[in-house]
């Protein structure tokens, strides 16, 4: 699966792609993170809060750092 | 889905975030968390436990700081250390226990009013109405100053007008619920009734301000290029859901505050009872006129959070320093600072950052000479 961390670098994009890592790894599916930084990119898709965490394409949270039980939920 | 899961990993919180608790999950049918164990199945009846508790701890604080101090400890009554030790075992609960009703209380609120649902209300606003609803939504909208940037593009590419998007973004981390707890407990309700009052007047008017300049050209030229993508929204919170909420809200919050409040609380205890000395009095007392625009000078580039800056705020009174002055200083440092200039260059031009901040610091100012007027 397609997984995209938007965020312009602050310390809870950081914490929200170490979060997400581990819960993709723990499923144990193939996947492949990018981090999104550039704002207007982030913009598209319509987060105004970050970090933000999109999966396949499609927005499942923003501003906020789920636990990593919480992150599996959402990706399965 | 597994919901008897406590919290294995602990969701990790920026620390330079005023308020953490920004948060929405979405796109799923259930929230993953309802928390089977603490709450869930009966939400409600848990709610009014713990409200009971909380209010028969709140009423025997004074009798058991009293208790602690002469029965437990042994400390001679008339002494100063006796007075501080009982006025630090008095206050800190207290202000903690308040902080914690208050921050669940707001976070209840907060589930309600999402940053997209704040930007809807005020879409198309003509200004003046725009710039008051823009301060009071400021209050209760989830925000934190690292999403500044994406909030305010978001804002100003809906329609949103240029100075009601900033009356919100003044009034998002001045006006917090933290500060008005802080203020509330410490100085009294009079102090925390004039901080909301003043600082959501500060916000409303700046904004106006800054709306009747026209400074939309003075915005990068990119921000109104980009089309902001439209995202179906899921608000269909259900109520274990705003508890767990809330929850959060007092486990983030509090928990980045507690130890500033203590700090704050204990050199509070240690000027208690002391006359103000004249060091303060002369530089930073009611007489110095001066001092109001010193200490917003000082204040700007400063960073800090409502709860940071809450042991000077007290060691500054206690040493003698003008309340309006103290004041301007606290509103300043939480308001402006060197980081929010340099994020904002990246949608703002600098002419705007310049106007932004001469206008909200000369209403910081205002505000503190009216505070020494008044007091």
């Amino acid at each position: 699966m397609k997984l995209q961390i938007l965020g312009t670098g602050c310390a809870k994009c950081d914490a929200l792609k170490q979060a997400t890592e581990k819960a993709v790894q723990m499923l144990g599916v193939p996947y492949e993170l990018e981090k999104v930084t550039d704002l207007r990119q982030i913009m598209s898709f319509g987060v105004m809060t970050t970090p933000a965490l999109v999966v396949n394409g499609k927005v499942k949270v923003s501003g906020k750092v789920p636990s990593v039980e919480e992150i599996k939920v959402l990706l399965v | 889905m597994n919901a008897n899961n406590t919290h294995a990993d602990e969701a990790v919180t920026e620390p330079h975030c005023s308020r953490g608790n920004e948060a929405q999950i979405e796109a799923k049918s259930e929230p993953p968390h309802v928390g089977g164990n603490t709450i869930g199945r009966k939400p409600l009846l848990w709610s009014i436990a713990a409200l009971l508790g909380w209010f028969v701890l709140y009423l025997n604080l004074a009798p058991f700081s009293h208790w602690f101090t002469y029965d437990v400890l042994k400390l001679e009554a008339g002494r100063h250390l006796s007075a501080a030790v009982e006025f630090f075992v008095f206050e800190s609960p207290k202000v903690l226990l308040l902080l914690t009703l208050v921050v669940f209380g707001v976070g209840l609120i907060r589930s309600f009013f999402t940053p997209e649902r704040t930007r809807r209300i005020l879409s198309g606003k003509r200004e003046s109405t725009g710039n008051v609803l823009a301060a009071l939504l400021g209050i209760v909208t989830p925000f934190c100053s690292c999403s500044a940037v994406p909030l305010f593009i978001g804002f100003v590419t809906t329609g949103v007008p240029l100075g009601v998007t900033f009356s919100f973004l003044i009034s998002a981390p001045m006006v917090n619920e933290v500060a008005l707890v802080l203020l509330f407990g410490l100085f009294g309700w009079k102090v925390a009734v004039l901080y909301l009052g003043t600082g959501l007047l500060i916000a409303i008017v700046s904004g106006w301000v800054i709306g009747r300049l026209h400074m939309e050209k003075h915005v990068e030229d990119w921000v109104y290029e980009t089309k902001p993508g439209d995202r179906a929204e899921n608000e269909s919170q259900i109520w274990p859901a705003r508890i767990r909420f809330g929850l959060d809200a007092v486990k983030d919050i509090v928990g980045r505050v507690w130890l500033y409040v203590l700090i704050g609380i204990a050199v509070g205890a240690g000027i208690h009872g002391y006359v103000p000395e004249n060091f303060m009095v002369t530089i930073m007392g009611k007489d110095a006129w001066w001092s109001v625009p010193l200490a917003v000078l000082m204040g700007v580039p400063m960073y800090s959070n409502a709860a940071g800056i809450i042991p000077i705020v007290q060691a500054l009174l206690g040493k003698g320093a003008a309340l309006g002055t103290v004041l301007a200083f606290m509103m300043a440092v939480i308001a402006l600072s060197l980081p929010e200039a340099i994020i904002l260059r990246k949608v703002l031009k600098p002419r705007l950052i310049a106007t932004f901040f001469g206008v909200v610091a000369l209403g910081i100012m205002l505000v503190g000479f009216l505070f020494n007027w008044l007091f």
